[in-house]
């Protein structure tokens, strides 16, 4: 078999980090080739010395057998290589069409024409079986349809070597199934993937190859029908994995939170964003809040923590009504929050890791002295958060939060909300664009928080999460709760069927 | 000495040097052109020993003191700019506040003879405070509760406080000569600096505006509340979600702002010269000038007493310029060039951590 790409001895260094230590990779032709690792490992750095965002310090690249000099993304364009990165990068004002000529417009006497162009978007759309409406803006399409357009962006420039910067990240677990198959009829007619990822399902799903990357190090590059996953695991993280959640029956105990006729407006459009929910937690269980992403979860969890004003509802903590008090008063009352989305909520970038360690904390006692806050203390605490979360970045305490990579922040929220010890932690995607050893960790965290009699809402999209960490879900369907279940007792199918409406039940506790 | 240099704030302080550096060297540039086009006489080189030296040669001890009167205003435009952008705000309204400040202190320093004679310096130095402050918290409330841009509420308030001031002027004109305001009757103490450097020079205002400077590099390092409006500053969403009143914050960032430009205001128009509002159809330049100095100060409180010292100086060098053939144009060219080159200044920390960084795998 041919080999269509070649990376030699690829070594490309950030201050204070080696991204990419002598990496040698081997792409054949027609395969999908995934690139596996923990966050950090150097998966989407090397893709970009691929793609020419980075120049490497040393090593070379071969595109068929021959040399290929890539100084920016026009030339790895010119050798056929496209890219979809994790973050797309589509105009949203302009319409799927104008976003695919962009670059490349076809212009006659100094005038677009996209007549052509048209045409050649429609028949590729039909062709892959993507299903993409030349007209629509971005900014009305999902998120599912707008990786389409990147993918047909790739496919319009004739690109035959596809690079997938972890593209499930953003997709319902609907969407996913159907980009495996579009992947799928990308590769038999004679395109190229290289295919990023953490995920071992997908990997088992769709990939011929895999090779593993951990700490900048190429592992290994094996196939993957031959592989087992928790060989795989263990290659990329450099040890035994638990795939399964280890978990004891949960001993629910006194009932710690208990919402009634919760509604909150939604800020779109005129309905409510939650309406007439009740639900009751206890200490000593996980509750799983399950559903489609944009089912009001999100609002639920504004208004339990207090981003959010309720319309109408109470929120018995504790016997304390929480309705109407402040996000401070509910945080000093023992709920942590880890937020959805971390780099809005979670922490102030600018910041530097102890300084955001302490976002909850830093007028209390523990660090402030009549307003001057104590340096030193902040540092120890730092240090010792950075140590038990095992919480990696290039200057350690000191380091700005916006340089640590995305796992590394997550660990740090995590960390933080736990240390102050909270009697219910509402948990938003905690595992959210984590790797497989976070994930583990977390998971098992959630369970020991509730192992100690605290009480956890995990809030999460992936079936597979709610399915083997909680004890108890609720499902929500356009702001209702409309079904709840025993995750031993239901399948993941039945557990589908709520969250997209096709059922309901009234949950009455 | 890599350690050394691979220090984020001796990066800092090294790339504002080659900004000075670079507007120096420009500066002379321009005046060597200047010197080979003109026919006048004119001599670069002792022109440039002038600005460098702050005209000191000519003007002695005098003109130090000038300086130093020079500098307590920009410095506490500059510490209104840098402290506004440290907490995530872009304060362009420096110069509104500014005049606002220094009209309220004049009118406090002529009016109010109920307060006694010793305090009434003091009286007016707050209510300049005061005022500045209340300019500033427009802003502030605007952008915390409507979430209007500061930078356009701010420059739109430049405009409303000049005006309102040049139209106010006449409350303390003086009836037996119209083209004059009073005489204020208190004038911030001297301390004596007008015996070491001749009348009409420094007076108390600098020392003033340091230990201000000092107090809000303490606030914003050090204190529960600098933590709480720079969290604001850099990431709203995020301070909320921490408990922090993020609207309060806001609104208390540009008050502080308003109230630091409204106290340099203050420190011009009751200090021992009195600069005279006359007719003010021109924005207040210190206000301006805080910009520069917050920029090449890099915000910080401590970074901006040295710009403040050093755009003085060049501001001191200008009427002696004359001596070597040329105008105090070139001063405003340099100073201009010093700000370009700082608000690059980013690029050269780059390329100083990149050359530190190469040197060090090398070796």
């Amino acid at each position: 078999m041919i080999d269509v790409i070649e990376l030699r001895n690829i070594t490309k260094i950030f201050p204070g980090i080696i991204a990419n230590d002598d990496i040698t990779l081997k792409v054949r032709q027609g395969e999908i080739h995934a690139l596996l690792g923990e966050n950090g490992a150097g998966k989407s750095t090397l893709m970009s010395v691929l793609f020419g965002l980075y120049r490497p310090e040393k090593g070379s690249i071969f595109i068929n057998g021959q040399e290929a000099h890539i100084a920016n993304p026009n030339d790895a364009n010119r050798y056929g290589i496209g890219m979809v990165h994790q973050h797309f990068k589509l105009v949203h004002n302009f319409t799927v069409l104008e976003n695919v000529v962009l670059g490349v417009e076809t212009v006659h006497n100094g005038v677009l024409s996209m007549a052509e162009a048209r045409k050649k978007v429609v028949e590729l759309s039909k062709r892959y079986n993507l299903f993409v409406e030349p007209d629509h803006l971005i900014s009305d399409i999902s998120v599912g349809m707008q990786q389409r357009v990147e993918i047909l962006k790739m496919l319009y420039r004739e690109n035959n070597i596809l690079i997938f910067d972890e593209p499930t990240a953003v997709l319902t677990p609907q969407e996913i199934d159907e980009l495996m198959k579009i992947m799928k009829e990308l590769i038999s007619e004679g395109k190229t993937i290289l295919f990023i990822t953490h995920k071992l399902n997908e990997i088992k799903a769709v990939a011929d190859r895999v090779s593993i990357l951990r700490k900048g190090r190429l592992i290994d590059t094996v196939d993957v029908a031959t592989t087992s996953k928790e060989s795989l695991s263990e290659m990329m993280v450099g040890r035994k994995v638990m795939l399964e959640v280890e978990k004891k029956l949960a001993e629910p105990k006194e009932v710690i939170l208990e919402v009634k006729n919760m509604s909150i407006k939604s800020k779109h459009h005129g309905k409510n964003a939650v309406h007439n929910v009740s639900f009751k937690v206890r200490r000593g269980e996980i509750l799983c809040i399950a559903g489609i992403e944009g089912n009001g979860q999100t609002d639920l969890v504004y208004g339990l923590t207090g981003l959010s004003k309720l319309s109408s509802g109470e929120i018995h903590y504790k016997s304390v009504n929480l309705a109407d008090k402040s996000i401070r008063y509910r945080s000093i009352s023992g709920i942590a929050h880890i937020p959805e989305d971390r780099h809005k909520h979670g922490l102030v970038l600018d910041y530097n890791l102890a300084e955001n360690l302490i976002l909850q904390t830093y007028f209390t006692p523990k660090f402030q002295n009549k307003g001057f806050l104590d340096f030193k203390k902040i540092y120890t605490n730092a240090d010792q958060v950075i140590q038990k979360y095992d919480i990696r970045s290039g200057n350690g305490s000191r380091s700005i939060t916006r340089s640590m990579s995305g796992g590394n922040q997550q660990k740090a929220i995590v960390g933080r909300e736990l240390e102050t010890n909270p009697d219910l932690l509402i948990a938003v995607q905690p595992t959210r664009g984590l790797d497989v050893g976070a994930i583990e960790y977390i998971h098992k965290t959630l369970i020991d928080q509730r192992d100690q009699g605290k009480a956890v809402i995990l809030v999460s999209l992936e079936l597979n999460e709610v399915m083997s960490v909680s004890d108890r879900i609720l499902v929500m369907y356009e702001g209702e709760i409309v079904g709840q279940a025993d995750p031993a007792k239901i399948s993941q199918q039945e557990l589908g069927l709520y969250m997209s409406g096709s059922k309901r039940e009234e949950v009455i506790e | 000495m890599k350690a050394f240099l691979a220090k984020p704030t001796v990066q800092k302080i090294v790339a504002a040097l080659l900004s000075i550096f670079f507007g120096l060297i420009f500066g002379f540039l321009i005046l060597l052109v200047a010197s080979l086009l003109r026919e006048k006489a004119s001599y670069p080189f002792d022109a440039f020993y002038t600005i460098f030296t702050g005209g000191l040669r000519y003007t002695g001890l005098r003109g130090f003191g000038i300086i130093l009167r020079f500098i307590s205003p920009i410095l506490l435009t500059g510490l209104s700019v840098g402290f506004a952008f440290k907490t995530g705000l872009f304060n362009i309204g420096a110069s509104g506040q500014f005049v606002a400040g220094g009209f309220t202190a004049a009118y406090i320093a002529i009016k109010w003879t109920f307060i006694p004679l010793e305090y009434l310096w003091i009286v007016a130095l707050l209510g300049a405070v005061l005022v500045g402050g209340i300019v500033g918290m427009i802003s502030g409330l605007l952008k915390a509760y409507r979430n209007v841009n500061e930078v356009i509420s701010s420059i739109m308030l430049n405009y409303i406080a000049m005006i309102t001031v040049s139209n106010l002027i006449s409350v303390i004109k003086d009836a037996n000569n119209p083209s004059r305001t009073q005489p204020p009757l208190a004038r911030i103490p001297t301390l004596g600096l007008d015996k070491i450097f001749g009348s009409n020079t420094a007076d108390m205002g600098i020392f003033i505006a340091i230990a201000v400077a000092l107090l809000i590099y303490v606030v914003l390092e050090k204190t529960t509340f600098g933590y709480e409006l720079k969290a604001c500053g850099y990431n709203r969403n995020a301070a909320r979600y921490a408990g922090i009143n993020d609207r309060l914050g806001i609104t208390l960032s540009m008050t502080i702002a308003g109230a630091l430009s409204g106290l340099g205001g203050a420190l011009v128009y009751i200090s021992a010269i009195t600069k005279v509002f006359d007719s003010l159809l021109v924005l207040a330049p210190e206000g301006f000038d805080g910009i520069s100095v917050a920029l090449l100060g890099m915000s910080n409180p401590l970074g901006i007493i040295f710009s403040a010292s050093f755009i003085a100086i060049l501001k001191g060098a200008g009427p002696s310029l004359a001596r070597s053939g040329f105008n105090d144009e070139v001063v405003k060219i340099m100073t201009a060039v010093i700000i370009y080159a700082s608000a690059f200044s980013l690029i050269f920390r780059e390329k100083l951590g990149a050359l530190i960084n190469r040197k060090g795998t090398k070796s």
